[in-house]
């Protein structure tokens, strides 16, 4: 069965090839000269699933390993580790890319077959360096042990360290911490705060466990200390009661990743961790951009009038948000008004990293921030890279590392 | 006037579609309930190639006369293609975007000069 597509970019399903379906990306980036400067791309995806096989060899339970390797045979059936969420990312077959990725073919040996799929979609849209981050395991905060948080995020994590950041200096990630047990926790970032391609650490924020609990300031300490950002990254979570009140994905996915992170932040910010841990740099990751101003004038107006509920703070919840760090992904862009007034208020210029999401369904190109009216040069060159690279400490020399298609 | 070959009318099946190129840019024609449309194959969201996504009807809801919902069920008249990228739709029949009629493609003329198809680009 062939593919739509243009005379030069027609392939059958057997061919299908994400530097093909990007052709149009890798058009804008010559036409807006990305290879006049460095652009990061603070939030992207992988399916590590699909690499389940090498990770079970870092889980180091035996029980565990055997119940999760019996759980992965083709005639498993109801037998898995890894909890899931029902929903409909593909929009019922209409992103064909989601049916099709295990179609594509990478070179046997090269690569990590991880590495070299990012590597492609990163050249194709000309994104020098990317933060990786899992996709099923945005989900694993809410599996109902524990112990398989633990154990298949470690897992995951010593694989990602030493089979793919190890040896690809373009791809770097901020790990995954098993915030339900707050001492595996501090543990993970004992283990793996120096570990190469490492700038940082994730807090998947689908979970239930607040942020200013006691047990969790010795990890906000020791991150302080490292010069390591957290970062907090949005999801869904169907099954969650409040959630279960919406009837289609899309209201789901619309309000569920961005319910968590206003549940942190608000705890973040209320509780004082901004005055507890002046110099922890705090990130918020996949939730769009249009709830921040909503959240600063929320709490603002409250917090005038409650005050003694919130008696840690010296400024004003915006002014602590101010400090922060976004991500842009998913952009809201149908009113270019709301926008510009939404980049004033965060003091986009410093505080805005450019994230795609890629491979998802709603990820956006560099030319969402490029192409916006009221940036100046030196802005969209900040959001798509500069601030990333000040942020996480990133080396990059002069030399464009995309090769653009 | 410039016009671009699309292909003999022969053997583009109903149903089916031609991308063909004309100075830089990609145009999507498309062979539907017997007649031929052609838009401009670059998304209005991020410029994607919407004209080589996949082709689906329109998703209609249901309602009864006291207006409670019955279900849901596809259009029998409207069909929509569907940019791959993010999942924008248009109207095969107008490149109106479903989700905002205010929005369309850039449309071109199609026209048959005996056995072949052309678009009019000029």
């Amino acid at each position: 069965m062939d593919l739509q597509g243009n005379q030069f970019q027609r392939m059958s399903v057997e061919e299908f090839d994400t530097t093909k379906l990007l052709a149009h990306a890798s058009k804008q980036a010559r036409e807006r000269g990305y290879e006049k400067f460095p652009i990061v791309d603070v939030d992207s995806h992988h399916y590590e699933n699909e690499s389940m096989a090498e990770i079970l060899d870092y889980l180091d339970d035996p029980v565990l390993r055997q119940l999760a390797l019996a759980g992965s045979r083709p005639n498993a059936k109801n037998a898995r580790i890894l909890n899931t969420m029902v929903g409909y990312q593909d929009m019922g077959g209409r992103i064909p890319r989601y049916g099709l990725r295990n179609y594509e073919k990478t070179p046997p040996g090269k690569h990590q077959r991880d590495t070299a799929l990012t590597k492609r979609w990163m050249d194709a849209v000309g994104v020098d360096i990317a933060v990786l981050f899992p996709t099923p395991m945005l989900a694993l905060g809410v599996h109902p042990q524990v112990e398989v948080e633990i154990a298949l995020s470690r897992a995951y994590n010593r694989w990602l360290c030493e089979r793919v950041l190890a040896h690809e200096p373009r791809l770097v990630s901020m790990l995954y911490l098993p915030f339900n047990d707050p001492d595996a926790t501090y543990q993970f970032v004992k283990e793996f705060g120096e570990k190469k391609g490492v700038v940082g650490f994730l807090i998947t924020s689908t979970r239930y466990r607040p942020v200013h609990a006691n047990q969790y300031m010795k990890t906000y300490a020791l991150l302080e200390e490292m010069g390591k950002p957290i970062a907090f990254h949005g999801s869904y979570h169907w099954h969650d009661q409040g959630q279960g009140m919406l009837n289609r994905f899309i209201s789901v996915h619309a309000l569920g990743f961005v319910w968590y992170n206003m549940c942190h932040l608000a705890n973040w910010i209320i509780n004082g961790l901004p005055e507890r841990f002046p110099k922890l740099k705090v990130m918020w990751l996949e939730s769009g951009l249009a709830w921040v101003p909503f959240m600063m004038q929320r709490f603002d107006n409250e917090y005038m009038m409650r005050t003694s509920e919130a008696p840690a703070l010296k400024r004003l919840p915006s002014d602590y948000m101010r400090d922060m760090y976004f991500a842009s992904q998913p952009m809201e862009i149908t009113d270019h008004g709301l926008l510009r007034e939404t980049f004033r208020v965060i003091n986009a210029e410093t505080q805005l990293l450019y994230s795609s999401d890629y491979p998802h369904w709603d990820f956006d190109l560099p030319s969402t921030i490029y192409d916006l009216p009221f940036l100046s040069e030196t802005a969209k060159r900040n959001i798509l890279g500069g601030n990333a690279i000040r942020l996480f400490n990133l080396k990059v020399g002069v030399e464009k590392l995309a090769q653009i298609a | 006037m410039p016009e671009v070959f699309v292909e003999k009318v022969a053997d583009f099946a109903e149903g089916d579609r031609r991308i063909v190129f004309h100075d830089g840019s990609e145009i999507g024609v498309f062979h539907w309930q017997g007649e031929f449309y052609a838009y401009e194959n670059s998304c209005l969201h991020q410029g994607g190639p919407c004209c080589e996504g996949v082709i689906m009807h329109k998703v209609e809801d249901v309602l009864a006369p006291d207006k409670t919902w019955l279900g849901q069920r596809f259009s029998a008249d409207e069909a929509h293609f569907v940019c791959p990228w993010h999942g924008y739709e248009y109207d095969i029949k107008t490149g109106e975007c479903a989700g905002n009629r205010n929005l369309r493609l850039k449309s071109y003329q199609v026209v048959r000069r005996g056995a072949d198809l052309y678009v009019i680009t000029g």
